[in-house]
């Protein structure tokens, strides 16, 4: 389902961000992503959102490589992902349902169908009743919630979550990795970049590790070590 | 309803939002565009009414054919036929006793033709040719003034020269208008446009990294140049109105004074239709350039 083979991203300015990365995940996987910061986790996520190209190596996404896609068929490819930004990039001059219903709108879905599918999106992450609510009136793990709806609601086969539970108290970080979870056991492939081992869950997820641009894959086991539960 | 007239309806509803959402500025900015596109309108409203008016004078863009008094039926079917066989344009025939009660109709005339012993006035006919440029007009009195029976031909060049020359600066006074004010229009919109970007770029922003295509962000956008173009139009077409009904009387006054029967003419509504066009399509070259320029700088 995503396939990176050796892959290098090497800015203008000389620094190599990652350096021949190479990893597989399949259908269905929850993986976490993780390493210092400024191990490349960003690079990597701008990479398989197609924000930026790899400078060499290729990444494909059910079965499109991304160093060959034109510009005009990436937004095509980023609606078939589900993105969760670091930043989260809500619209917070628009209503939480406004911002759920926004990817609906992009892909062209009728207005009644696109208003079920928004307030089903939000039901799953726990935020019914909050649809005329300002995102800016929200807690920080309930616009991570929120940030998720926005995400699953074209139901995506890929969630790609750059440090989704960033900033957030323990117990609202174990709630975003459960809802990720959920989806994960539905078929949905997850994949989360985290520089914090402490997030990580108390199963044994699988676990990439980038190390100043360099991956390592380390067992299963070595990520339970301070998990959440 | 299809994807596609989904898209286009949701866009244009946003961009109806984005008008509303600030009243004063789109007011101000309807009424500026409004102003610009008044001014040309108008001028090209007065210069066809100038010609209506003048077209309607005889003398002007007209030629008299005058008979000799011994002219009979028989000569008038001659010069009929060869008014048609050269295709001189439209024309009436006018008998010498229809002249007369004219003159006498007109003011001051009455006791001076009442004077007279016998109608001293020939039958005439009067043409309106199809063509009034000022040359074909002379070969047509030329060609007159060859034929049996004329006794003689009335054109004045002089005037129809002066006039056309007239026109001619006039029509192209109202087109440089017409680009100055266009371009003005457009430039109005290219700004408007980059303030919406500028305003929405964080809209923008998120929209472009969840799947938006350049077309789905430009489309309200364009619709909203679009919009504002054509809303300025009629309201260029209100002011338009408006000056015409304030001028209507007054030059009715005048050309009656004058013993002409004038009436301004305003804008028809195919007339209002074309202002609106022009306007819509003036505002989305002003947004399209806009968006060309600016959203190339987001994301």
């Amino acid at each position: 389902m995503i396939a990176a083979n050796e892959v290098t991203k090497r800015y203008p300015e000389g620094r190599e961000a990652l350096r021949n990365v190479s990893f597989a995940i399949t259908a269905g996987e929850m993986v976490f992503l993780t390493g210092h910061s400024g191990a490349g986790k960003s690079t990597l996520f701008k990479l398989l959102t197609a924000i930026e190209r790899p400078t060499s190596g290729s990444i494909v996404i059910n079965g499109q490589n991304l160093a060959a896609l034109r510009s005009n068929a990436i937004p095509y490819l980023r609606r078939k992902l589900g993105l969760i930004f670091q930043d989260r990039k809500l619209l917070f001059d628009r209503s939480v349902l406004d911002n759920v219903l926004l990817p609906l709108a992009i892909v062209g879905h009728p207005p009644r169908e696109a208003l079920r599918r928004a307030q089903a999106a939000l039901a799953k992450v726990g935020l019914p009743n909050r649809e005329r609510t300002l995102p800016i009136a929200l807690s920080g793990g309930e616009q991570q919630r929120l940030a998720i709806a926005r995400a699953v609601v074209n139901r995506p086969a890929i969630i790609l979550a750059d440090e989704p539970t960033a900033n957030l108290d323990a117990v609202s970080a174990a709630e975003i990795l459960h809802i990720f979870r959920a989806f994960q056991q539905v078929g949905v492939t997850v994949v989360i970049a985290t520089h914090d081992p402490l997030s990580l869950p108390s199963y044994r997820p699988r676990i990439l590790r980038l190390d100043k641009g360099a991956m390592s894959e380390p067992a299963h086991d070595q990520a339970a070590e301070g998990a959440v539960p | 309803m299809s994807i596609w007239l989904a898209q286009h309806l949701a866009a244009l509803r946003d961009s109806l939002r984005r008008l509303a959402a600030a009243p004063l500025t789109s007011l101000l900015s309807l009424l500026v565009i409004g102003v610009a596109l008044t001014l040309p309108t108008s001028g090209w409203l007065a210069l066809d009414n100038l010609r209506k008016l003048t077209g309607d004078t005889p003398g002007v863009q007209q030629i008299s054919i005058f008979l000799t008094l011994d002219a009979g039926k028989r000569d008038f079917a001659d010069i009929e036929s060869r008014l048609q066989e050269i295709r001189a344009g439209s024309w009436r025939f006018v008998p010498r006793e229809e002249a007369l009660k004219r003159l006498q109709a007109s003011e001051g005339m009455a006791e001076i033709v009442a004077s007279l012993p016998r109608n001293p006035l020939p039958d005439a006919f009067v043409i309106t040719p199809g063509d009034a440029q000022p040359e074909r007009l002379e070969r047509l009195a030329k060609t007159f003034s060859g034929w049996p029976k004329v006794t003689h031909v009335q054109l004045d060049s002089a005037w129809v020269k002066r006039f056309d020359a007239l026109l001619r600066l006039g029509k192209l006074v109202v087109m440089l208008l017409g680009i100055l004010f266009a371009g003005a229009l457009v430039t109005l919109t290219f700004n408007t446009i980059r303030l919406q970007i500028l305003a929405q770029a964080a809209e923008i922003e998120v929209a472009k990294l969840i799947g938006a295509t350049d077309t789905y962000i430009q489309r309200p956008l364009h619709y909203f140049g679009m919009l504002q173009g054509l809303l300025g139009g009629l309201c260029a077409a209100l002011l338009v109105t408006a000056g015409f009904h304030l001028l209507t009387p007054p030059v009715a006054e005048l050309t009656r004074l004058y013993g002409a029967n004038f009436a301004l003419q305003g804008l028809s509504g195919s007339d209002v239709l074309i202002l609106a066009a022009i306007g819509s399509a003036l505002g989305w070259l002003g947004a399209k350039i806009s968006v060309l320029i600016h959203l190339r700088r987001i994301g």
